[in-house]
Protein backbone atom coordinates (compact mmCIF):
# COMPACT_ATOMS: atom_id res chain seq x y z
CA UNK A 1 0.00 0.00 0.00
CA UNK A 2 3.11 1.79 0.76
CA UNK A 3 4.38 1.57 -1.99
CA UNK A 4 1.55 2.09 -4.12
CA UNK A 5 1.03 5.58 -2.95
CA UNK A 6 4.77 6.23 -3.53
CA UNK A 7 4.54 5.03 -7.24
CA UNK A 8 1.55 7.63 -7.59
CA UNK A 9 2.98 10.69 -5.25
CA UNK A 10 5.80 10.13 -8.23
CA UNK A 11 2.95 10.27 -11.30
CA UNK A 12 1.65 12.56 -9.64
CA UNK A 13 4.92 15.04 -8.86
CA UNK A 14 6.23 14.76 -12.79
CA UNK A 15 2.45 15.88 -13.85
CA UNK A 16 2.64 18.51 -11.38
CA UNK A 17 6.46 19.65 -12.30
CA UNK A 18 5.52 19.19 -15.93
CA UNK A 19 2.41 21.75 -15.15
CA UNK A 20 4.02 23.98 -12.83
CA UNK A 21 7.21 24.41 -15.13
CA UNK A 22 5.00 25.90 -18.22
CA UNK A 23 1.77 26.58 -16.81
CA UNK A 24 -0.17 26.72 -20.34
CA UNK A 25 -3.09 24.31 -19.39
CA UNK A 26 -3.71 25.86 -16.24
CA UNK A 27 -3.63 29.49 -17.11
CA UNK A 28 -5.74 28.41 -19.85
CA UNK A 29 -8.46 26.95 -17.89
CA UNK A 30 -8.30 29.52 -15.32
CA UNK A 31 -8.94 32.33 -17.91
CA UNK A 32 -11.71 30.05 -19.14
CA UNK A 33 -13.27 29.56 -16.21
CA UNK A 34 -13.30 33.38 -15.81
CA UNK A 35 -14.69 33.52 -19.53
CA UNK A 36 -17.76 31.19 -18.71
CA UNK A 37 -18.35 33.33 -15.18
CA UNK A 38 -18.66 36.74 -17.53
CA UNK A 39 -20.88 35.02 -20.82
CA UNK A 40 -23.06 33.65 -17.99
CA UNK A 41 -23.15 37.72 -16.77
CA UNK A 42 -24.46 38.47 -20.40
CA UNK A 43 -27.01 35.49 -20.39
CA UNK A 44 -28.98 36.44 -18.22
CA UNK A 45 -31.60 39.25 -17.22
CA UNK A 46 -30.69 40.27 -13.77
CA UNK A 47 -33.87 41.87 -13.04
CA UNK A 48 -36.39 39.05 -14.17
CA UNK A 49 -34.13 36.32 -12.17
CA UNK A 50 -32.56 36.71 -9.20
CA UNK A 51 -28.83 36.07 -8.94
CA UNK A 52 -28.77 34.13 -6.15
CA UNK A 53 -31.04 31.88 -7.78
CA UNK A 54 -28.80 31.48 -10.59
CA UNK A 55 -25.54 31.21 -8.70
CA UNK A 56 -25.32 27.36 -8.13
CA UNK A 57 -26.11 26.56 -11.82
CA UNK A 58 -23.35 29.47 -12.70
CA UNK A 59 -20.66 28.10 -10.31
CA UNK A 60 -21.20 24.58 -11.26
CA UNK A 61 -21.66 24.70 -14.84
CA UNK A 62 -18.09 26.61 -14.48
CA UNK A 63 -16.44 23.95 -13.04
CA UNK A 64 -17.63 21.46 -14.57
CA UNK A 65 -16.38 22.48 -17.87
CA UNK A 66 -12.99 23.73 -17.06
CA UNK A 67 -12.49 20.50 -15.41
CA UNK A 68 -13.21 18.99 -18.63
CA UNK A 69 -10.60 21.22 -20.17
CA UNK A 70 -8.16 19.28 -17.32
CA UNK A 71 -8.86 16.24 -18.04
CA UNK A 72 -8.50 16.25 -21.67
CA UNK A 73 -4.64 16.97 -21.21
CA UNK A 74 -3.69 14.90 -18.27
CA UNK A 75 -3.02 11.70 -21.30
CA UNK A 76 -2.56 13.89 -23.99
CA UNK A 77 0.89 15.16 -23.08
CA UNK A 78 1.70 11.35 -22.74
CA UNK A 79 1.43 10.82 -26.38
CA UNK A 80 4.03 12.85 -26.77
CA UNK A 81 7.43 11.27 -27.86
CA UNK A 82 5.52 7.72 -26.60
CA UNK A 83 5.66 8.74 -23.43
CA UNK A 84 2.74 6.73 -22.33
CA UNK A 85 4.51 3.52 -23.63
CA UNK A 86 7.56 4.90 -21.51
CA UNK A 87 5.00 4.76 -18.66
CA UNK A 88 3.86 1.25 -19.37
CA UNK A 89 7.35 -0.29 -19.62
CA UNK A 90 8.24 0.85 -16.21
CA UNK A 91 7.96 -1.57 -13.41
CA UNK A 92 5.14 0.99 -12.11
CA UNK A 93 1.65 -0.68 -10.64
CA UNK A 94 -1.19 -0.04 -12.84
CA UNK A 95 -3.22 1.11 -9.78
CA UNK A 96 -0.59 3.54 -9.22
CA UNK A 97 -0.40 5.18 -12.64
CA UNK A 98 -4.07 6.17 -12.02
CA UNK A 99 -4.01 7.30 -8.62
CA UNK A 100 -0.64 9.56 -10.00
CA UNK A 101 -2.89 10.78 -12.71
CA UNK A 102 -6.19 11.71 -10.72
CA UNK A 103 -3.89 13.15 -7.99
CA UNK A 104 -2.63 15.68 -10.47
CA UNK A 105 -6.14 16.25 -12.25
CA UNK A 106 -7.22 16.98 -8.68
CA UNK A 107 -4.45 19.49 -8.06
CA UNK A 108 -5.54 21.35 -11.60
CA UNK A 109 -9.37 21.29 -10.87
CA UNK A 110 -8.56 22.70 -7.35
CA UNK A 111 -6.68 25.18 -8.87
CA UNK A 112 -8.66 26.12 -11.14
CA UNK A 113 -11.65 25.99 -8.39
CA UNK A 114 -9.83 28.17 -6.29
CA UNK A 115 -9.11 30.67 -9.00
CA UNK A 116 -12.87 30.47 -10.10
CA UNK A 117 -14.67 30.99 -6.92
CA UNK A 118 -13.22 33.82 -5.78
CA UNK A 119 -14.39 35.36 -9.35
CA UNK A 120 -17.90 34.19 -9.02
CA UNK A 121 -17.82 35.80 -5.62
CA UNK A 122 -16.86 38.81 -7.19
CA UNK A 123 -19.36 38.94 -10.64
CA UNK A 124 -21.90 37.72 -8.82
CA UNK A 125 -21.74 39.79 -5.44
CA UNK A 126 -22.96 35.90 -3.67
CA UNK A 127 -22.04 35.79 0.11
CA UNK A 128 -20.16 32.83 0.70
CA UNK A 129 -18.01 33.39 3.58
CA UNK A 130 -20.46 32.46 6.22
CA UNK A 131 -20.90 29.50 4.23
CA UNK A 132 -17.22 28.67 3.27
CA UNK A 133 -16.10 25.59 4.85
CA UNK A 134 -19.08 23.32 3.73
CA UNK A 135 -19.08 25.18 0.20
CA UNK A 136 -15.69 24.00 -0.17
CA UNK A 137 -16.30 20.72 1.09
CA UNK A 138 -19.27 20.44 -1.30
CA UNK A 139 -16.95 21.22 -4.02
CA UNK A 140 -14.65 18.97 -3.20
CA UNK A 141 -17.11 15.90 -2.72
CA UNK A 142 -18.63 16.54 -6.32
CA UNK A 143 -15.14 17.20 -7.73
CA UNK A 144 -13.25 14.19 -6.30
CA UNK A 145 -16.45 12.44 -8.21
CA UNK A 146 -15.84 13.37 -11.79
CA UNK A 147 -12.60 14.02 -11.70
CA UNK A 148 -12.56 10.26 -10.58
CA UNK A 149 -14.77 9.02 -14.05
CA UNK A 150 -13.15 11.94 -16.18
CA UNK A 151 -9.14 10.46 -14.85
CA UNK A 152 -10.50 7.09 -16.43
CA UNK A 153 -12.24 8.44 -19.71
CA UNK A 154 -9.54 10.37 -20.70
CA UNK A 155 -7.50 7.12 -20.65
CA UNK A 156 -9.99 5.14 -22.99
CA UNK A 157 -10.34 8.14 -25.26
CA UNK A 158 -6.45 9.39 -25.59
CA UNK A 159 -6.09 6.89 -28.59
CA UNK A 160 -9.37 7.24 -30.00
CA UNK A 161 -10.66 9.24 -33.30
CA UNK A 162 -11.77 12.86 -32.21
CA UNK A 163 -10.64 12.04 -28.32
CA UNK A 164 -11.08 15.49 -27.35
CA UNK A 165 -14.98 15.80 -28.01
CA UNK A 166 -15.82 11.87 -27.48
CA UNK A 167 -14.51 12.98 -23.87
CA UNK A 168 -17.09 15.28 -23.31
CA UNK A 169 -19.40 13.19 -25.22
CA UNK A 170 -19.51 10.23 -22.31
CA UNK A 171 -18.05 11.94 -19.52
CA UNK A 172 -21.05 14.26 -18.79
CA UNK A 173 -23.36 11.67 -18.71
CA UNK A 174 -21.39 10.34 -16.06
CA UNK A 175 -21.28 14.32 -14.13
CA UNK A 176 -25.28 14.35 -13.74
CA UNK A 177 -25.47 12.54 -10.14
CA UNK A 178 -22.57 14.80 -8.60
CA UNK A 179 -23.62 17.98 -10.16
CA UNK A 180 -26.85 17.17 -9.00
CA UNK A 181 -26.59 16.65 -5.64
CA UNK A 182 -23.58 19.42 -6.05
CA UNK A 183 -26.52 21.84 -7.24
CA UNK A 184 -28.50 21.32 -4.90
CA UNK A 185 -26.47 21.75 -1.89
CA UNK A 186 -25.27 24.63 -3.02
CA UNK A 187 -28.39 26.22 -3.61
CA UNK A 188 -29.41 25.03 0.04
CA UNK A 189 -25.78 26.80 1.07
CA UNK A 190 -26.61 29.99 -0.23
CA UNK A 191 -29.93 29.85 1.09
CA UNK A 192 -29.02 29.92 4.06
CA UNK A 193 -30.92 26.66 5.17
CA UNK A 194 -29.02 23.95 7.41
CA UNK A 195 -26.97 21.38 5.88
CA UNK A 196 -29.09 18.55 7.59
CA UNK A 197 -32.11 19.24 5.33
CA UNK A 198 -30.18 17.68 2.47
CA UNK A 199 -28.11 15.01 3.86
CA UNK A 200 -29.76 12.27 1.15
CA UNK A 201 -27.65 14.54 -1.67
CA UNK A 202 -24.74 14.65 0.79
CA UNK A 203 -24.62 10.46 1.21
CA UNK A 204 -25.33 10.65 -2.61
CA UNK A 205 -21.81 12.32 -3.72
CA UNK A 206 -20.14 10.13 -0.63
CA UNK A 207 -21.58 6.78 -2.36
CA UNK A 208 -20.31 8.20 -5.91
CA UNK A 209 -17.02 9.04 -4.78
CA UNK A 210 -16.36 5.62 -3.06
CA UNK A 211 -17.83 3.34 -6.09
CA UNK A 212 -16.53 5.11 -8.87
CA UNK A 213 -13.14 5.55 -7.58
CA UNK A 214 -12.74 1.86 -6.22
CA UNK A 215 -14.22 1.27 -10.10
CA UNK A 216 -11.89 3.08 -12.10
CA UNK A 217 -8.57 2.13 -9.80
CA UNK A 218 -9.74 -1.60 -11.10
CA UNK A 219 -10.72 -0.97 -14.52
CA UNK A 220 -8.01 1.41 -15.40
CA UNK A 221 -5.89 -1.43 -16.02
CA UNK A 222 -7.67 -2.51 -19.13
CA UNK A 223 -7.40 0.92 -20.54
CA UNK A 224 -3.82 0.48 -20.92
CA UNK A 225 -2.80 -3.11 -21.00
CA UNK A 226 -2.78 -5.30 -24.08
CA UNK B 1 -33.05 -21.53 -39.12
CA UNK B 2 -30.48 -18.97 -39.08
CA UNK B 3 -29.88 -16.82 -35.99
CA UNK B 4 -31.08 -13.98 -38.48
CA UNK B 5 -33.94 -15.67 -39.24
CA UNK B 6 -34.90 -17.20 -35.60
CA UNK B 7 -34.16 -13.39 -34.54
CA UNK B 8 -36.84 -12.25 -37.06
CA UNK B 9 -39.57 -14.21 -36.01
CA UNK B 10 -38.69 -13.72 -32.49
CA UNK B 11 -39.19 -10.03 -33.28
CA UNK B 12 -42.34 -10.93 -35.52
CA UNK B 13 -44.08 -13.00 -32.86
CA UNK B 14 -43.27 -9.67 -30.06
CA UNK B 15 -45.12 -7.31 -32.58
CA UNK B 16 -48.05 -9.67 -33.22
CA UNK B 17 -47.97 -9.71 -29.26
CA UNK B 18 -47.49 -6.25 -29.07
CA UNK B 19 -50.59 -5.44 -31.03
CA UNK B 20 -52.53 -8.38 -28.86
CA UNK B 21 -51.62 -5.72 -25.61
CA UNK B 22 -53.25 -2.98 -27.26
CA UNK B 23 -56.39 -4.80 -28.07
CA UNK B 24 -55.94 -6.01 -24.51
CA UNK B 25 -55.46 -2.50 -22.94
CA UNK B 26 -57.80 -0.08 -25.01
CA UNK B 27 -61.14 -3.32 -24.94
CA UNK B 28 -60.54 -4.96 -21.49
CA UNK B 29 -58.85 -2.63 -19.23
CA UNK B 30 -60.92 -0.11 -17.25
CA UNK B 31 -60.06 3.35 -17.97
CA UNK B 32 -58.21 5.06 -15.42
CA UNK B 33 -60.42 7.72 -13.89
CA UNK B 34 -58.52 10.57 -13.37
CA UNK B 35 -56.38 10.40 -16.59
CA UNK B 36 -58.63 8.85 -18.72
CA UNK B 37 -57.36 7.23 -22.03
CA UNK B 38 -54.47 8.81 -22.02
CA UNK B 39 -52.93 6.16 -19.05
CA UNK B 40 -53.05 3.19 -21.70
CA UNK B 41 -49.66 5.01 -22.72
CA UNK B 42 -48.42 3.65 -19.17
CA UNK B 43 -48.46 -0.05 -21.19
CA UNK B 44 -45.76 0.74 -23.23
CA UNK B 45 -43.89 3.46 -21.62
CA UNK B 46 -43.05 1.39 -18.60
CA UNK B 47 -42.08 -1.87 -19.92
CA UNK B 48 -39.93 -0.05 -22.25
CA UNK B 49 -38.12 1.70 -19.53
CA UNK B 50 -37.65 -0.90 -17.59
CA UNK B 51 -35.52 -2.66 -20.89
CA UNK B 52 -33.77 0.82 -21.40
CA UNK B 53 -32.70 0.30 -17.56
CA UNK B 54 -32.15 -3.54 -18.26
CA UNK B 55 -30.22 -3.36 -21.69
CA UNK B 56 -27.28 -1.35 -19.72
CA UNK B 57 -27.29 -3.40 -16.94
CA UNK B 58 -26.77 -6.69 -19.07
CA UNK B 59 -24.36 -4.11 -21.01
CA UNK B 60 -22.91 -3.66 -18.47
CA UNK B 61 -22.67 -7.73 -16.96
CA UNK B 62 -21.41 -8.61 -20.55
CA UNK B 63 -18.32 -5.73 -19.60
CA UNK B 64 -17.38 -7.12 -16.61
CA UNK B 65 -17.50 -10.97 -17.96
CA UNK B 66 -15.87 -9.44 -21.38
CA UNK B 67 -12.61 -8.04 -19.46
CA UNK B 68 -12.24 -11.54 -17.82
CA UNK B 69 -13.10 -13.93 -20.30
CA UNK B 70 -12.27 -12.10 -23.61
CA UNK B 71 -14.81 -13.65 -25.14
CA UNK B 72 -15.82 -12.00 -29.15
CA UNK B 73 -19.58 -13.15 -28.26
CA UNK B 74 -19.79 -10.83 -25.21
CA UNK B 75 -18.50 -7.86 -26.89
CA UNK B 76 -20.82 -8.67 -29.68
CA UNK B 77 -23.94 -8.88 -27.22
CA UNK B 78 -23.10 -5.53 -25.61
CA UNK B 79 -23.17 -4.01 -28.68
CA UNK B 80 -26.49 -5.44 -29.83
CA UNK B 81 -27.73 -4.74 -25.58
CA UNK B 82 -26.83 -1.19 -26.95
CA UNK B 83 -28.11 -1.02 -29.57
CA UNK B 84 -31.78 -1.97 -28.99
CA UNK B 85 -31.25 -0.28 -25.13
CA UNK B 86 -31.28 2.87 -27.74
CA UNK B 87 -34.39 2.40 -29.41
CA UNK B 88 -36.45 1.36 -25.98
CA UNK B 89 -35.09 4.67 -24.57
CA UNK B 90 -36.19 6.52 -27.86
CA UNK B 91 -39.56 4.69 -27.01
CA UNK B 92 -39.79 6.12 -23.54
CA UNK B 93 -38.75 9.57 -24.40
CA UNK B 94 -41.33 9.72 -27.12
CA UNK B 95 -44.33 8.02 -25.36
CA UNK B 96 -43.36 10.09 -21.78
CA UNK B 97 -44.28 13.92 -23.55
CA UNK B 98 -47.40 12.10 -25.52
CA UNK B 99 -48.50 11.39 -22.37
CA UNK B 100 -47.28 14.71 -20.42
CA UNK B 101 -49.07 17.37 -23.01
CA UNK B 102 -52.54 16.35 -21.36
CA UNK B 103 -51.70 15.02 -17.70
CA UNK B 104 -49.05 18.20 -17.05
CA UNK B 105 -49.71 20.65 -19.78
CA UNK B 106 -46.58 20.03 -21.17
CA UNK B 107 -44.25 18.16 -23.19
CA UNK B 108 -41.31 18.24 -21.55
CA UNK B 109 -40.32 19.40 -18.35
CA UNK B 110 -36.57 19.33 -16.70
CA UNK B 111 -38.00 17.20 -13.99
CA UNK B 112 -35.60 14.72 -12.30
CA UNK B 113 -37.34 11.66 -13.95
CA UNK B 114 -37.28 13.10 -17.39
CA UNK B 115 -33.92 14.27 -17.53
CA UNK B 116 -32.39 10.93 -16.20
CA UNK B 117 -33.63 9.10 -18.93
CA UNK B 118 -32.29 11.28 -21.21
CA UNK B 119 -28.88 11.22 -19.76
CA UNK B 120 -29.41 7.23 -20.20
CA UNK B 121 -30.35 7.62 -23.62
CA UNK B 122 -27.09 10.26 -24.05
CA UNK B 123 -24.89 7.68 -22.25
CA UNK B 124 -26.05 4.96 -25.18
CA UNK B 125 -25.19 7.50 -27.92
CA UNK B 126 -21.68 8.03 -26.31
CA UNK B 127 -21.23 4.23 -26.05
CA UNK B 128 -21.81 3.78 -29.82
CA UNK B 129 -20.12 6.72 -30.78
CA UNK B 130 -17.40 6.00 -28.72
CA UNK B 131 -17.02 2.11 -30.07
CA UNK B 132 -17.10 3.91 -33.67
CA UNK B 133 -14.08 5.82 -32.90
CA UNK B 134 -11.82 2.81 -32.10
CA UNK B 135 -10.72 1.14 -35.51
CA UNK B 136 -8.77 -2.00 -33.80
CA UNK B 137 -11.59 -4.35 -32.92
CA UNK B 138 -9.76 -5.86 -29.98
CA UNK B 139 -9.28 -2.50 -28.60
CA UNK B 140 -12.57 -1.33 -29.27
CA UNK B 141 -13.72 -4.49 -27.24
CA UNK B 142 -11.98 -3.94 -24.26
CA UNK B 143 -12.72 0.18 -24.04
CA UNK B 144 -16.48 -0.61 -24.50
CA UNK B 145 -16.78 -3.22 -21.85
CA UNK B 146 -14.28 -0.58 -19.56
CA UNK B 147 -16.95 2.10 -20.31
CA UNK B 148 -20.44 -0.36 -19.96
CA UNK B 149 -19.56 -1.62 -16.90
CA UNK B 150 -19.31 2.15 -15.63
CA UNK B 151 -22.95 2.82 -17.17
CA UNK B 152 -23.74 -0.05 -15.39
CA UNK B 153 -22.69 1.29 -12.28
CA UNK B 154 -24.66 4.64 -13.16
CA UNK B 155 -27.67 3.32 -13.14
CA UNK B 156 -28.73 2.56 -9.52
CA UNK B 157 -26.76 6.50 -9.10
CA UNK B 158 -29.47 7.57 -11.89
CA UNK B 159 -31.89 6.32 -10.00
CA UNK B 160 -31.42 7.10 -6.50
CA UNK B 161 -31.20 11.08 -7.97
CA UNK B 162 -34.71 10.78 -9.24
CA UNK B 163 -35.75 9.78 -5.64
CA UNK B 164 -34.17 12.64 -3.53
CA UNK B 165 -35.07 15.20 -6.43
CA UNK B 166 -38.83 17.10 -6.40
CA UNK B 167 -40.05 15.49 -9.57
CA UNK B 168 -43.18 15.52 -11.34
CA UNK B 169 -43.22 12.18 -12.54
CA UNK B 170 -45.33 9.58 -10.85
CA UNK B 171 -43.46 8.05 -8.49
CA UNK B 172 -43.32 3.79 -9.48
CA UNK B 173 -46.29 2.28 -8.66
CA UNK B 174 -45.36 -1.24 -9.53
CA UNK B 175 -41.51 -1.63 -8.48
CA UNK B 176 -41.62 -0.17 -5.17
CA UNK B 177 -41.00 -2.00 -1.50
CA UNK B 178 -44.40 -2.34 -0.96
CA UNK B 179 -46.83 -4.51 -3.12
CA UNK B 180 -48.10 -3.05 -6.08
CA UNK B 181 -50.67 -0.13 -6.24
CA UNK B 182 -52.47 -1.27 -8.94
CA UNK B 183 -56.09 -2.99 -9.44
CA UNK B 184 -55.27 -6.17 -10.74
CA UNK B 185 -56.69 -6.06 -14.56
CA UNK B 186 -54.00 -3.33 -15.17
CA UNK B 187 -51.56 -5.27 -13.26
CA UNK B 188 -52.15 -8.56 -15.66
CA UNK B 189 -52.44 -5.93 -19.16
CA UNK B 190 -49.09 -4.57 -17.78
CA UNK B 191 -47.08 -7.90 -16.94
CA UNK B 192 -48.48 -9.09 -20.68
CA UNK B 193 -47.12 -6.24 -22.05
CA UNK B 194 -43.57 -6.64 -20.21
CA UNK B 195 -43.27 -10.21 -21.16
CA UNK B 196 -43.89 -9.02 -24.35
CA UNK B 197 -41.26 -6.33 -24.04
CA UNK B 198 -38.88 -8.63 -22.80
CA UNK B 199 -39.62 -10.66 -25.91
CA UNK B 200 -39.25 -7.88 -28.52
CA UNK B 201 -35.76 -7.23 -26.67
CA UNK B 202 -34.74 -10.99 -27.39
CA UNK B 203 -35.59 -10.93 -30.87
CA UNK B 204 -33.67 -7.45 -31.61
CA UNK B 205 -30.43 -8.48 -30.04
CA UNK B 206 -30.53 -11.49 -31.55
CA UNK B 207 -30.91 -9.99 -35.20
CA UNK B 208 -28.45 -7.49 -34.14
CA UNK B 209 -25.84 -10.23 -32.91
CA UNK B 210 -26.65 -11.81 -36.13
CA UNK B 211 -25.48 -8.74 -38.38
CA UNK B 212 -22.36 -8.60 -36.10
CA UNK B 213 -21.56 -11.86 -36.80
CA UNK B 214 -21.49 -11.45 -40.99
CA UNK B 215 -20.14 -8.03 -40.52
CA UNK B 216 -16.90 -10.28 -39.38
CA UNK B 217 -17.36 -12.96 -41.46
CA UNK B 218 -17.16 -10.35 -44.56
CA UNK B 219 -14.07 -8.77 -43.11
CA UNK B 220 -12.48 -11.45 -42.84
CA UNK B 221 -13.11 -12.84 -46.29
CA UNK B 222 -12.97 -9.66 -48.42
CA UNK B 223 -10.45 -7.66 -45.85
CA UNK B 224 -12.24 -4.44 -46.61
CA UNK B 225 -13.53 -2.62 -43.68
CA UNK B 226 -16.83 -1.66 -44.41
Amino acid sequence: MVELLRQAWAVARKDLLLEFRTRTAIVSAAVFAALVLMVFNFGRDPTAVATIDLAPTILWVTFTFAAMLALNRAFQLELENQALEGLLVSPLNRTSLYWGKLIANLAFVAVVEAVGLPLFVLFFNVPVWHVLAPLVGVIALATLGFVAVGTLFSALVVRTRFAELLLVVILLPFLVPPLMGAVQLTARLFGGRPLSEVVGYLKLLAAYDIVFVSLASILFRFTVDE
Amino acid sequence: MTLAQRGRWITLVALALLGAVYVRALMFTPLERMQGAAQKIFYIHVPAAIWTEGAMILLGLAGILFLFLKDPRLDRFAEASAEVGTVFATIVLTTGPLWGKPIWGTWWTWDARLTSTLFLFFLYVGYLLMRGAVREPGLRARYAAVLGVCGMFLVPFIHLSVFLFPTLHPQPIILKPSAPSLPGTMLETWLFSLGVFTLLYVGLVTQRYAVSLLREARQTVGGDHA
